[in-house]
């Protein structure tokens, strides 16, 4: 199944997690005083869902646009590293349709086709036209629902349990498990210390790069013939 | 029911910063030849993120200060990794999280 059809079947389980976050995002941003046209628009324009948690996050505090747009601008700088990193497999398509399958890139679709060799557009289309519309369709059943969510707190929680568990299902992925896992960890204990110093969007990004780059040397280093 | 302008503009700006970032390194690296350490790096750059963004989101929550005794939220990544890998679904494994996350809390 590699046409249409089997991307929106390859995009069930991330249709499934949309539903779960969608929902929670829908109930952030309606308490963030967003009309549901506004969460409708948003979550079609912009898809992206922590961009969208931050954007609520800081329209509440009564933020400057220019520093929720920059906000925004940091915190989804690592889809440059996803759509690097998927640019190989989607070879010779032209320009245009590599710009479509780009704009509805998120991490968690990018997980699903991170897996599969070779891509085609049709089956691109499938998985990210899927992933979308369950997206706009929960924040929008999310705010409609958000009279009765009492407390919002734990839904922010779908977020970081959606990154963990897409986390796994890529470590599941991984050839090399071990370099892989070093990744994880360098990353992870990166992340929270550039956090802590720079207090930015750029720890992930930094986390990322590092990271990255501690799990190639080991590739390389495990791997080099003894001399 | 209304959008207002100064938000449509806001959301506007945001998706155009966010589309150039989604967008370039697919137009112009899937024309380019790119080298098997290259192509090996990339594929860490998930697992990377992943876990990066994971471990903030639990150990820094809002961004302001490390947390780590009575953090509600370390049992409850506990809780999505473990569904994770044992269901290896992403709605049981945030079912699981926010779960276990709204009884701590």
């Amino acid at each position: 199944m590699k046409g249409f059809r089997g991307g929106v079947r390859a995009a069930l389980p991330v249709v499934l997690g949309y539903l779960g976050i969608g929902l929670a995002a829908g109930v952030v941003e309606r308490a963030a005083g967003l009309s549901h046209a506004e969460i409708l628009l948003l979550s079609t324009v912009l898809y992206a869902g922590s961009a969208q948690f931050v954007l609520a996050g800081l329209l509440a505090l009564g933020a400057a646009p220019a520093a929720i747009v920059s906000t925004v601008f940091l915190v989804n700088l690592r889809h440059l590293l996803l759509s690097a990193a998927l640019a190989p497999a989607l070879r010779g398509l032209p320009a245009w349709k590599n710009a479509l399958i780009g704009l509805q890139l998120t991490d968690e679709t990018f997980v699903v086709a991170a897996g599969r060799r070779p891509l085609s557009a049709a089956w691109m289309a499938g998985l990210n036209l899927s992933a979308w519309a369950a997206w706009a369709a929960a924040n929008v059943a999310g705010a409609a629902l958000s009279g009765l969510a009492a407390d919002t707190r734990a839904l922010g929680f779908a977020l970081p349990s959606m990154f963990a568990a897409l986390l796994v299902l890529q470590l599941r992925l991984q050839r090399r498990l071990r370099p892989a896992l070093a990744v994880a960890a360098v990353a992870a204990a990166l992340g929270v210390g550039a956090q802590l110093a720079l207090a930015g969007p750029w720890a992930v990004v930094l986390a990322t790069v590092l990271g990255a780059t501690v799990g190639l040397a080991l590739q390389r280093w495990t791997s080099a013939p003894s001399s | 029911m209304d959008v207002r302008p100064e938000f449509l503009a806001l959301v506007l700006a945001c998706a155009l910063v966010t589309a150039l970032p989604r967008v370039l390194p697919l137009i112009l690296l899937s024309r380019a030849t790119l080298p098997p350490w290259l192509l090996d790096w990339l594929g860490y750059v998930p697992v990377a993120v992943l876990a990066a963004l994971t471990a903030i989101e639990v150990l820094v929550p809002g961004g302001k200060g490390l947390q780590l005794a009575g953090n509600p939220a370390l049992p409850a990544i506990l809780a999505a990794f473990v569904a994770a890998a044992t269901t290896r679904s992403l709605l049981l494994s945030v079912l699981c999280g926010v779960a276990a996350y709204w009884l701590l809390l």
